[in-house]
């Protein structure tokens, strides 16, 4: 592959237990600079819990987090992002009731001299940034409730896009799309991706995930099975390692592969 | 995607002038509703009580019998926007107005002397920081260590109406400082024809001003405007309201009884019946206006404002976006307190005594009045100025039940009736719409 060296994120033995229950159980990932890094697995296997880790939406309870070359804090959303880590949430995580700029601008809102909200200035990077993403897209004076799920998904890209993120997590971004729209965000990963964002990308469609990542990771029960590069593996092998925690020869096996 | 859009092309021919109305001015249709339902019923009780609700004298009173109740509604729409709810300002404001009262009447004056002009500013003060205290404890309690609003806020209802009561041992405290008195209107607590004109001036002028400032900052970033007669329309429409306000508290004129005290006091050489003072706007509806238009502020342009409607909205959207929600919870309950100090000013003022029974069932009416003013108990949605409506809307049925002359059991029967039917029919609208 043509990665550069650089590792912008390490998670390095992390774990995390809810009642007694170890959610995700000494799980390594990393992810290099420009590098697309898809999470497979089944249902509660893990990916999103271990991906809340990295952008504070839960705190671990064991492991490092290293953010190019140095030991993150990250205590909470706000920590992942001062460290460039912007997330789109599997359920969006959009306040119904405001427009899309509140949505875009949420917890980072632009401010006038007198430092009241500048809502002006705020529509129209909004207009301008969704003009990006989706330019059929006018309704910016509506509750983001009003909106059709497509419509909703692109206001949570452009949010995670629209602070420079260096580090995107995608969990599930295509869930609630159509085919059209699915196409769409294949291509802005792509172009992100040329751009030297780092993206993880947790999915079910094992398709998308050959045609986008450059390596895919799997985990079962809270543990890593392993992980590979897509031209290292066939998708029989990565479905083997989803199912059964089966480590293919090209892969790189982790706690969480079946031992024969 | 074409097809929406189609669909909307066929809408936009399709609907009617009224609609066309609606959409070129902005204006929400909620709060037009609430405003024909509250001119509704006023024209109901003046038919039924033979003419005498809509008179200067009784729209005036009515504008202070709402001024404690808007104050604390205004607070009452923050609690609810976030999913919680406030059971005890009534017995907040009852137990701060009692601290109040025992302030300017046994602690200051023996400190300041009973004359000093200081008097009712530091007892204000004291009652707004105490409240701003008790509703921050019930916000500690309540983000922090994860009680229910609900039950904390039922727990501060009997702790701070049995604190009231401990205060003084139940004994009223009475009579309040001169000064402090004017906070609670009457014909020396208002300002009088001249300020009053002045004031309803000034508020023309804001509004245009604002109306001016709206239409440069679409400019700027080439928003769409509004059409030229759409603007022209809201800011005369205004105009016509507030210099009408102006109008009538003007028409309402000093009782034959004070005139002829304040002729004896300033040595006037006139007739009693030749001297026509107005009341002019009363100092507490003043009070309620700009706590109206200060929290107003607070919701539409501080991040404040924006967290506590995004909480409302989708409380793990807001965590997830960095929100530091639990401090924006306390800080909702610590404005909602000082809310309570302020109105707790205005009543005592109004009644010249602290008493331990003051504000009792407040609580009721103020959420009422934020439900009724289109405060969603669901969350995230909700308006000052609604709320401030939804307390005329209350205060008027109480009123105007008393002009009638219904009987006083009736009375809470009907207000319950209201309750339950404007919630009801609050819904259906938003179904409709959603």
């Amino acid at each position: 592959m043509q990665q550069s060296a650089e590792k912008v994120v390490e998670m390095q033995n992390v774990s995390i237990a809810f009642g007694g229950i170890r959610a995700v159980d000494d799980a390594s990932l990393d992810l290099h600079k420009g590098e697309v890094v898809a999470l497979l697995g089944h249902n509660g296997a893990g990916k999103s819990t271990l991906i809340k880790i990295l952008s504070g939406a839960y705190k671990r309870s064991q492991g490092k987090i290293i953010i190019r070359g140095e030991e993150a804090n990250i205590a909470n959303p706000r920590d992942a992002k001062a460290y460039g880590i912007e997330t789109i949430y599997q359920t969006l995580a959009l306040a119904d009731n405001v427009d899309a700029a509140a949505n875009l601008f949420l917890g980072r809102e632009l401010r006038t001299l007198w430092g009241t909200l500048d809502d002006v200035a705020m529509e129209a990077q909004a207009r301008e940034v969704m003009g990006r993403l989706n330019p059929r897209f006018q309704r910016f004076k509506e509750p983001v409730k009003a909106l059709s799920g497509g419509q909703r998904q692109s206001v949570a890209i452009a949010r995670a896009i629209l602070f420079n993120a260096q580090i995107l997590i995608m969990d599930e971004p295509t869930a609630a799309l159509g085919p059209e729209e699915t196409a769409q965000v294949g291509e802005l990963i792509k172009q992100l991706k040329q751009n030297g964002i780092s993206i993880f990308l947790i999915s079910h469609d094992i398709e998308d995930v050959f045609e986008l990542a450059d390596r895919v990771a799997v985990m079962k029960n809270g543990q890593m099975v392993g992980s590979a590069p897509v031209d290292a593996v066939t998708k029989d092998e990565v479905l083997g390692m989803i199912i059964l925690g089966k480590c293919p020869p090209g892969a790189t096996p982790g706690p969480g592969a079946m031992t024969s | 995607m074409t097809n929406e859009k189609t669909a909307e092309v066929a809408q936009k021919s399709e609907e009617g002038a009224f609609n066309r109305f609606i959409r070129a001015t902005e204006i929400d249709t909620r709060l037009l509703g609430m405003i024909g339902a509250l001119l509704l019923i006023w024209l109901a009780f003046h038919f039924f009580s033979d003419g005498r609700f809509l008179t200067p004298r009784n729209l005036w009173n009515l504008s202070v019998q709402t001024a404690s109740v808007a104050v604390m509604a205004t607070g009452m729409v923050l609690v609810i926007v976030t999913r919680n709810i406030d059971l005890s300002v009534g017995s907040i404001l009852g137990f701060v107005a009692m601290i109040m009262g025992v302030t300017q009447i046994s602690v200051l004056p023996g400190m300041l002397g009973s004359d000093s002009q200081f008097i009712w500013v530091i007892a204000l003060l004291v009652g707004i920081v105490l409240g701003g205290m008790i509703g921050g404890l019930h916000g500690f309690v309540i983000a922090y260590l994860g009680v229910p609003a609900f039950i904390v806020t039922l727990g501060g209802l009997l702790i701070w109406r049995g604190a009231a009561w401990w205060v003084t041992s139940g004994q009223t405290v009475a009579p309040m400082n001169n000064t402090f008195r004017l906070m609670g209107g009457g014909p020396y607590g208002s300002i009088g024809e001249f300020w009053s004109w002045v004031i309803g001036i000034v508020a023309c002028v804001v509004i245009a001003l604002l109306a001016i400032n709206g239409r440069r900052q679409r400019q700027r970033f080439n928003f769409p405007l509004k059409p030229m007669w759409a603007e022209l329309f809201m800011v005369g429409t205004s105009w016509v309201v507030v210099m009408g306000a102006v109008a009538v508290a003007n028409a309402y004129p000093w009782p034959v009884g004070i005139v002829k005290r304040h002729i004896k006091a300033n040595n006037l050489n006139v007739e009693p019946s030749e001297l026509v003072i107005a009341h002019g706007i009363a100092i507490p509806v003043l009070i309620a206006i700009g706590v109206g238009i200060v929290m107003t502020f607070i919701t539409t342009r501080t991040r404040f404002g924006r967290y506590v409607f995004a909480m409302g909205g989708n409380p793990e959207a807001a965590d997830l976006a960095g929100i530091n929600s639990r401090w924006v919870t306390t800080k909702i309950f610590i404005l909602m307190g000082m809310l309570c100090g302020i109105a707790g000013a205005i009543s005592t003022a109004r009644l010249n005594a602290a008493t331990n029974a003051q504000g009792t069932l407040d609580e009721l009416m103020v959420i009422a009045a934020a439900v009724i003013g289109g405060t969603s108990l669901g969350g995230g949605v909700g308006t000052i100025v609604g709320a401030m409506l939804g307390a005329v809307v209350m205060q008027s049925l109480q009123s105007g039940m008393v002009l009638v002359g219904l009987d006083a059991p009736l009375q809470n029967v009907v207000v319950g009736l209201v309750l339950v039917m404007a919630v009801w029919l609050d819904g259906l609208y938003r179904r409709r719409q959603g």
